[in-house]
């Protein structure tokens, strides 16, 4: 990507990860909420939901966010400027040639879709181009995948437990891993667009 | 090279062995999930690695059927979604019973909740003695699981929810007997089902199918492999007849897409058209 120039880190990102679980559709309203429709990476996301529920929150997001919001397909190949959720009741996992897949196989931390399936999927298969994110949520998932997008040289960014819904995801994260970066939902955006290689065109969010 | 470069070799070298000694094909299931399945499967083993693995794999035909058991993902429920079972009950029985007798395939039955979760549905609706469903795995260990019956007790209270559900108006326990901590199946429904080992992969078709159902099979396949696969229901489906995928598997992009409906939207029933295109 050529406008990665401006990223203060060396690293070329190719894909955001993040896991969220109680509190979650707020703290997506307020983040994807706050993104452009071009931001220039996928967005792939687990969010701990019903194993019966629809596919109602990607179609509520969709329309309160300017970016893309959908849930997620088997065998779909990842673009740029699409938020995509993990489909209750399957696991999502991110293929080496940025296809993404689903699989049922069995809960893990009692979840699925689990983050910590998204998340070492992701790092094996694209390294050190993967951005990885906990947000709040109940329980421990994300933490050991978040460990993992760490030792294959991706980066790591958790929300301050201070300020989430549910601490203990973000907590267990943090006890697992030196995150490059504990940071507030409110500047989570902005620091997501520095890290995706371009700068917030309306400034900061306020 | 990191370890993580040799795991991937590694696997490679295996799935290419066992295909050439056993025609167990798993080269073309989508990587990221067999790798999960792998590394899950290795650090049970008791092999430090897929290499030293390897040597005892090609010859020891147990220890493969254990692999393939742990490689493959083999959860399943009865009435698992709910409303495909409803989709069956309310469009597509009323199609099936205009035939005096009916085929249905299962491919990648697992332990057998689908099957009997169908056996029972199709009683209920008044076809019993009139159909016989062939229900099949790659897997042998499921099999077998899948021709006893017997389900954890504990796992019944969510296949009832999931019955009541789908339409069924029964009384669930009426299919059961609790022994234990166990649920085994009312034997007659295993009357008109044949258990029987068959890959995918490799395999050839069953023939005149009314119905073809493969739910959560696919997802685990490559491009390539999927579309082999939907040749081969393809041919086994007589026109007319019913080709039902998972909640999150569709025919859009797909080769014989041209072939079929979808039944209602978002249904993943697609009916065979009579006209090929
Ligand atoms: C997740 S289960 C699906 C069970 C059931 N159809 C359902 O939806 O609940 C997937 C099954 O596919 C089987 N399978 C995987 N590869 C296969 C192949 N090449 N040929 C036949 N079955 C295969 C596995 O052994 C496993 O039992």
């Amino acid at each position: 990507m050529s406008n990665a120039t401006c990223n203060p880190d060396k690293r070329v990102f190719r894909v955001v990860v993040l896991g969220v679980s109680t509190g979650g559709v707020q703290a997506l309203k307020r983040l994807l909420g706050a993104l452009p429709a071009d931001f220039p990476l996928p967005i792939l996301i687990v969010q701990h939901i019903s194993p019966e529920a629809g596919n109602g929150l990607a179609r509520l997001l969709d329309e309160l966010c300017a970016i893309r919001v959908k849930e997620a397909d088997e065998e779909e190949t990842m673009e740029p400027g699409c938020v995509y959720l993990a489909p209750p009741n399957y696991h999502l996992l991110l293929e080496k040639d940025a296809v993404l897949s689903l699989s049922s196989e069995p809960p893990v931390n009692f979840a699925r879709p689990s983050a910590d399936v998204l998340f070492e999927s992701a790092a094996a298969a694209f390294g050190r181009g993967v951005i990885g994110i906990v947000l709040t949520g109940a329980g421990y998932d994300g933490g050991r995948g978040l460990q993992r997008i760490q030792e294959e040289g991706g980066l790591t960014v958790i929300q301050d437990p201070v300020e989430a819904e549910a601490p203990s995801m973000p907590e267990h994260a943090l006890s697992l891993v030196a995150a490059d970066h504990v940071i507030s939902l409110e500047l989570l955006p902005a620091l997501l667009q520095l890290l995706a290689g371009r700068h917030s065109e309306q400034g900061e969010p306020s | 090279m990191n370890n993580d470069g040799i795991f991937d070799i590694e696997s490679r070298l295996l799935l290419e062995a066992l295909q050439q000694v056993y025609g167990y094909d798993f080269r073309d299931y989508a990587e990221s999930s067999l790798r999960r399945r792998l590394l899950n499967w290795l650090s049970g083993s008791g092999f430090a690695n897929l290499s030293e693995a390897q040597g005892r794999l090609l010859r020891d035909r147990n220890l493969l059927d254990q692999f393939v058991c742990g490689i493959t993902v083999n959860v399943s429920e009865m009435f698992r979604d709910p409303l495909f079972f409803r989709a069956v009950r309310e469009q597509v029985v009323p199609h099936l019973k205009t035939y005096s007798f009916v085929k249905i395939w299962h491919a990648g039955c697992a332990s057998g909740e689908e099957v009997y979760s169908m056996a029972i549905l199709l009683r209920e609706e008044g076809l019993q003695g009139r159909y016989r469903i062939y229900a099949t795995d790659v897997n042998e260990e499921v099999l077998s699981k899948a021709r006893e019956g017997i389900y954890p007790l504990k796992e019944m209270q969510r296949f009832i929810r999931n019955y009541q559900k789908s339409g069924g108006q029964h009384d669930f326990a009426d299919y059961y007997t609790a022994r234990y901590d166990h649920a085994m199946l009312m034997p007659e429904l295993k009357k008109e089902i044949v258990f029987a080992a068959h890959n995918l992969a490799v395999d050839a078709d069953f023939g005149e199918m009314n119905m073809v159902v493969c739910r959560n099979v696919m997802i685990y396949f490559k491009a390539a492999l999927k579309e082999r696969v939907l040749e081969l229901f393809d041919r086994a489906l007589l026109p007319g007849g019913f080709l039902c995928l998972g909640q999150k598997e569709s025919l859009e992009k797909r080769g014989v897409a041209g072939n079929y409906d979808e039944l209602a939207r978002g249904t993943r029933i697609y009916v065979k058209r009579y006209l090929q295109s």
